[in-house]
This record gives C-alpha cells, structure tokens and sequence, in this order.
C-alpha cells in the first residue's frame, strides 16, 4: 500500500505540512480564513534542530504496537491504514505510551488523533504531501 | 485442527486474531465463564463514571465471532484431562492446541471480620460493577482497600456518586507498582484536590459490620467496601499438568510445560526485559500481544513475545500517568510545574521512565527500554530533554521515516 514518506535532505522547516493537515480537518475552504487565530495541533509534526528537519506521522507499521496495545479496540487497521474509533476511545494514552515514532498526540474533543492518510477527509492524496511545497514528503508504495 | 481457547478477553481475542492470519479453516472455540460479549476490562470504571456504556466497551465489533468463525461457549473450564477440557455443565471439550488465557482474580486478603460486612465488592469485571453501580448512592460513604491502578480508577469511576471515598493501604505512597515517592504525591494531592481522602501505611485489624478498626486503633465508618488489594493469576487448571511458579510459566512461544497447551495474558509470568526478571504482568497491551503471538504459533507459524516490559497509561480526572520499565539506575530527573519526569537508565541502557502530566511522545522512551537501543548511539541529552526522532543518527532516522 501507498505511505506517507519523508526526506529530511528536502525538508524546509516550513511547518506547511502542519498547516495542511490542520486544514485538512477543518472542512474549510480557504486555509488561511480557517486557521486565523487557532493554535493549529496536527496530525503530522516537524521535528527540527540545528539545521535539520524533517516530518513525523504515523507510519502504519505492519505490526503496530498502538493498535495491538488499544484497550478499548477504538484503533484498528483497515486496508492497511490506522484508523481510530473517535467514539470508543478514552483518552487513556496507551497508544502514545505505546507509539515509537511519537506520532500519536492528545487532542482536545476526548479521542486522541494520528494521521489516517486524509481517507476521512479527502480523496487519494494526503494533504501534507500535497502541501510540502519542496517535494520532502511523498505518498508512495515503496514495500 | 481444533483450537480451543479459555478465556474471553485481551489474550482470548489476541489468539483468535493470530491463529486467523495463518490458519483460516480450522475451529475454534472460545470457552468463558462470563457471558458477555468481549469487552474491556479496564473500561468498566468509565462505566461507571457515564464515559462508556457496555456498548461503547465491546474490545472487538458485534461481527468478530462470525467474521472469525469462533465457537462461544458459556461455560466454566474446570478440568482438563488429556486432549479435552471438562467443563461444569458436564460437556466435554476436545482440543488439538489448548490455550489458558484465565485471566486474573481480585486477592480478598483473610481479613477478620469481613464477613460482618454486608455491600463490599472487588472491581474487576462488568459484573462487579454492575453490583457496585447499584449499591452506589449519593449519601453512602466507601472505603478502598487498596491505592493501586484498580483501586484508584474505581475511586475516580465513583466519586461523584457518592458522599465520601476513603482509600487505605498498606503502602506509604499511593500507586507505589508503578511510581516512586516524588511521583506519587503529585498524583495523590492532585486525588486529594477532588475529594478523595487518603490512609497510607495502613491495615485492618478487624472489620466489625460497617466499621474498620485500623492496626493503630483509628476506625473508618462506611457503608460500601471495595476490595482492591491486588490480583492473583487464575493458574488452578493447569495444577499438576503443566509448570507453574507465581504464574503458569511459558517460554517466548507462550508455550507452557505441557506438549499442545498454551498460556497468554494475565495467568502467566513473563520475561521483562527490562529487568531480566521473570513477572506477572497483567497488563492488557502484553495479554493481547502474548495471546497473537500463542495463536500465530498454535496455528502453526513462527512467532516470539520477547520483548514484553511492565508499562501503564492511566490518567484521573484529566491528570495523565505513563510509566515503563523498572526504576533501577542513575536518574534522568525534571519537574516543572505539573509535569513530572523521571528516566532511570545504567549501563548505557534505558531501564524504566515516569512521566506525570505532560506525556507526549512517550513511546520513544518505551522504545528505547524495549529495544534495549544503546544509549550511547542516540543523544541521550537531547531525549532527556525531548523526547523525538531526532535523537537517533541519521542514518536511523531515515531508517524510520524513508
């Protein structure tokens, strides 16, 4: 299946991917009217210093550690991809105890969140990619 | 090949799911002495709390019996004898791969007295917290035996509906399997904050109806007791068949003693690598993935669980607690505001963390305790500090992302 692939050598520090993922969960339609005066928390996050930087999201692992570790079943793999059950979960953070990447967060409606690939809000390709504007995150099919 | 599976829960469930990615004809049968659809143990505080209802805590959808073509029999296992396993309404059940996934069961210490008590209850099923919602009333006042996990999640289930919440324990601190001193008083005065009143290094001499008499004579009235002292592995039916030590011993094939019998989840003891020691764990992340790994080899595939670590993720009225590992070694120590962060390493080797209120990305400390990673491969200040990818060499970070 298709993932999200990044490459820090193309990586700009730009935070646009964030502003893209934060976007894509708004159901807006202008970025800029969406996020005025919101302090964005997205799905996907740069990690950056001394010069480097580069973008983390969940790498819907062949054996992932967040969903066998879900006690309450809310996350589950479907096709492939992560999805979480925002209705069954509880907020008890084993997934984020649990996830090696870090790239599960807290949210503030009661479920956590992580990336899901945009399929609940968008069709085929994931908004950060499409956002990164120097090619460092890419949606492939690579193994 | 018939598969036979006793017990219902996250180790149950975790089978199912590793036998079916290897074996998609043959029969299984889940045999549990609760009649219920599987659901979540753990929920049943948040039952209780209104966060949940019995519905919202089924682990797996309404689908997963048929989808899985599993075989569900209400039943209590009582025996097992050669290839089959005697159940209490007299059927017999025959099996090719056994699996033991009993469980755990609340320890009701001999205390004197306690059959004087009339509404006491333990808190580790839906059924126990069915009974408890309906002794629960907002004039009656409860004491909890027991500061630890399950214990102090019922308080925090129970609290609003009821008059008063005393916990006792025999512990000076609260939580004391999983926090050290420092770390269990921001947690117990954050408790304290919403009502609940604390009696650390405390017993009961004798209970005398609905009255507690404490070993230094002080007396707790109450009108419901919740005995939370702590577990115990249900390990009886595998008596004399097959090793059991503090629970049914089993190798990283979750292979017991006895040829064709496996044991997964909270009946069991596990090799925490972060220790090197052999445990009960009773912790539903590693009952689920020690009952895949007992199916995927029950079924005839390779699989090892080898990498298992005591960890928790627990969080009251809004404070969140994640801890791992052991706390053994130099100490990494930071407390700013109400976060609170302790990581304990030696040997070059992350041995166990606690964090208390800020808890973001705390899989990469479990990470690093579970890989056994070297830390002087990583920026071990830089992860101290904040914990992220970043820490790693390039080549490992690509290596992750790429």
């Amino acid at each position: 299946m298709k993932r999200v692939y990044v490459n820090e050598k193309w990586c700009l520090g730009c935070h646009l991917c964030e502003y893209h993922c934060a976007f894509a969960g708004t159901n807006g339609k202008d970025m800029a009217r969406s996020l005025k005066d919101i302090k964005i928390n997205p799905k996907i996050k740069i990690e950056e210093k001394d010069g480097v930087s580069f973008a983390v999201s969940c790498r819907h692992c062949h054996e992932p550690l967040c969903v066998k570790g879900c006690i309450t079943g809310a996350l589950s793999v479907s096709g492939g991809v992560i999805t979480i059950d925002r209705n069954r979960c509880v907020n008890c953070y084993t997934c984020i105890l649990s996830c090696p990447y870090g790239a599960i967060s807290p949210s503030e409606d009661g479920a956590v969140q992580k990336c899901e690939l945009c399929i609940k809000t968008s069709k085929g390709t994931p908004a950060c990619v499409e956002g990164c504007p120097n090619g460092a995150i890419v949606f492939e099919e690579r193994r | 090949m018939k598969y036979v599976i006793i017990g219902n829960s996250a180790a149950g469930i975790g089978a199912v799911e590793g036998i079916r990615q290897v074996d998609k004809e043959g029969e299984i049968t889940i045999i549990s002495n609760e009649p219920h659809h599987t659901y979540s143990r753990p929920l049943i505080s948040y039952l209780l709390l209104g966060k949940t209802t019995e519905e919202k805590m089924k682990y797996r959808g309404d689908e997963f019996y048929d989808r899985n073509n599993v075989n569900f029999i209400h039943a209590t296992a009582n025996k097992i004898k050669k290839k089959q396993v005697l159940l209490d309404n007299g059927e017999r059940v025959d099996f090719d791969k056994l699996l033991v996934a009993t469980g755990s069961s609340a320890f009701v210490p001999p205390f004197e007295g306690l059959a004087s008590v009339k509404d006491k209850f333990t808190f580790m099923s839906l059924d126990d917290a069915y009974k408890l919602n309906d002794a629960l009333a907002s004039d009656k006042k409860v004491l909890i035996i027991g500061a630890g996990l399950i214990g102090l999640k019922c308080a925090e289930g129970i609290l609003k509906r009821v008059a008063h919440i005393t916990v006792l324990d025999l512990a000076p601190r609260i939580l004391s399997s999983i926090l050290d001193d420092d770390g269990a008083k921001v947690v117990q005065s954050h408790l304290e904050g919403k009502g609940i009143e604390f009696k650390l290094a405390g017993s009961v001499k004798v209970f005398e109806a609905n009255t507690a008499v404490l070993n230094n004579g002080e007396k707790i009235d109450f009108d419901i007791l919740v005995l939370a002292v702590g577990v115990r592995p249900n390990t009886a039916l595998l008596n004399g068949i097959a090793d059991i030590e503090r629970g049914i011993a089993v190798n990283a094939k979750s292979q017991t003693s006895a040829p064709d019998i496996y044991a997964a989840g909270d009946c069991t003891q596990t090799l925490d690598v972060s220790s090197n020691q052999n445990k009960i764990m009773a912790l539903l992340p590693n009952a689920y993935m020690q009952g895949e790994c007992a199916g995927l080899n029950m079924a005839g595939g390779e699989k090892n669980f080898d990498k298992a670590i005591p960890m928790n993720a627990i969080g009251f009225f809004g404070l969140h607690v994640v801890t791992a590992g052991n706390y053994s070694g130099d100490v990494y120590a930071k407390t700013e505001s109400n976060d609170y962060k302790r990581l304990f390493y030696s040997d070059n080797k992350l041995n166990g963390y606690i964090l208390i209120g800020n808890v973001e990305k705390a899989g990469i400390y479990t990470s690093l305790i579970r890989e056994r990673t070297p830390l002087d491969k990583i920026d071990f200040a830089l992860v101290c500090e904040k914990p992220g990818l970043m820490a790693f060499t390039k080549e490992d970070r690509m290596a992750k992302l790429s």
